[in-house]
C-alpha cells in the first residue's frame, strides 16, 4: 500500500463484510502533538477476544481462498513505522474500532493519499450502508455523511454515476481545502 | 466550489431516470478488491470501468467488485461475466487497459486477448 487512503478503503471493506449499516472514518490531523489518527467505526457483528488477541497476525483472516490476510497487518506495520501504533477494541454484535496512531511528519508516514476515489468507491459500491467520512485539521473539519446527500436525492440512488461521481469531487475539494488553508498560516 | 444545491440538480436530472438502471441480463464487471487487489492498484481500475462506463451510457453493463480472487501475483484482477458467454479473465490490470477493454470487449465483443490470463501465464 502507497498511500493512507488505501488502507482506510481495505479495512472499511472489513466493515462492509461484517454487515455494517454504519461506518464512520475519521481522519485527525494535529500539529500540535504532531499527531494524525485514523479511527474506522463500525456496528458491524464484531470479533470475541479469541479472535482478536491475534487479528493483525498476518496468518489469521476470515477468508476462505487462502490462509494469509494482510490488511490489518499491514496497516499497524505502517502505523508503527512512523512510531505510532494500531489499536482495535471489538465487541460481537457490538462493531468494532480500528485506530491508527501516526507521527504525522515523519517521513515513513504515508501521504494520506486520494480519499475522494476511496470514499466514491465504497459509497458508490455500498449504497445500502451509511457513511460518515471527517477530516478534522487543527481546527478545521471537512464532513460528508450519506444520510444528508439520501435526504436531498430522495429515490435518486446514491450509487448512480452522476452522484458517484459528484460525491469524488465533493471529498476532493473539501480535502483540497483543508491542506490549502494549512499551508497559508 | 461543489454544494448540495448542485446535488438537487443532480437529483431533478436523474428523477425519470429511476429504475432504468437495475440488475438484470446485462453484462457484469468484476474488480477484485481486497487487500492484495488494493495494494496492486485496483482502485484506480475500477474508477476507469466506472467512467468509462458511464461516459458511453452503457446502461447494461454493471461494475461491481468482489473480494479475493486467489490468485495474487495476477492483480489487478478483472472478470467480464456476459450473458450466454464465457467468462474472460483479464490480469494486471491498469486504468489504460480498462478503456481498451470497454471499447474492444464490453462495446464491441471483441475479447482482449493479450490482457487475459491465458496469455499473462507465468511459467
Amino acid at each position: 500500500m502507497t498511500e493512507l487512503s488505501l488502507h482506510i478503503l481495505d479495512i472499511a471493506n472489513n466493515s462492509v463484510k461484517a454487515k455494517a449499516k454504519h461506518i464512520g472514518i475519521i481522519i485527525s490531523e494535529d500539529t500540535a502533538s504532531n499527531l494524525l489518527t485514523i479511527e474506522i467505526t463500525d456496528d458491524g457483528c464484531g470479533m470475541d477476544a479469541a479472535f482478536l488477541a491475534h487479528v493483525t497476525d498476518p496468518f489469521t483472516t476470515t477468508r476462505t481462498t487462502r490462509k494469509v490476510g494482510m490488511g490489518l497487518s499491514l496497516f499497524q506495520a505502517a502505523a508503527e513505522l512512523t512510531g505510532g501504533n494500531l489499536s482495535i477494541s471489538s465487541e460481537v454484535g457490538v462493531g468494532t474500532t480500528v485506530t491508527a496512531v501516526f507521527v504525522r511528519d515523519s517521513i515513513d508516514r504515508q501521504p494520506i493519499g486520494d480519499m475522494a476515489g476511496t470514499m466514491a468507491l465504497l459509497i458508490g459500491s455500498n449504497p445500502g450502508i451509511d457513511f460518515v467520512y471527517e477530516h478534522v485539521l487543527d481546527d478545521q473539519s471537512f464532513r460528508l455523511d450519506t444520510l444528508e446527500i439520501k435526504e436531498i436525492l430522495g429515490d435518486v440512488a446514491i450509487d448512480s454515476p452522476d452522484v458517484v461521481q459528484w460525491i469524488r469531487e465533493f471529498v476532493a475539494e473539501g480535502d483540497a481545502e483543508l491542506s490549502n488553508s494549512n499551508q497559508v498560516e | 466550489m461543489k454544494s448540495l444545491a448542485e446535488l438537487e440538480a443532480i437529483r431533478n436530472k436523474n428523477k425519470n431516470q429511476v429504475g432504468l438502471r437495475r440488475e438484470g441480463e446485462g453484462t457484469r464487471i468484476v474488480v477484485g478488491m481486497a487487500t492484495c487487489g488494493i495494494a496492486a492498484g485496483a482502485r484506480p481500475v475500477l474508477t476507469a470501468f466506472t467512467e468509462e462506463v458511464g461516459k458511453r451510457g452503457l446502461a447494461h453493463v454493471t461494475v461491481n467488485q468482489t473480494g479475493c480472487i486467489g490468485m495474487c501475483r495476477y492483480e489487478p484482477i478483472v472478470e467480464v461475466m456476459a450473458p450466454g458467454k464465457e467468462k474472460v479473465t483479464y490480469v494486471h490490470m491498469t486504468p489504460e487497459k480498462a478503456a481498451r477493454v470497454v471499447a474492444e470487449h464490453i462495446v464491441n465483443g471483441h475479447v482482449v486477448t493479450e490482457y487475459t490470463i491465458g496469455a499473462n501465464v507465468e511459467q
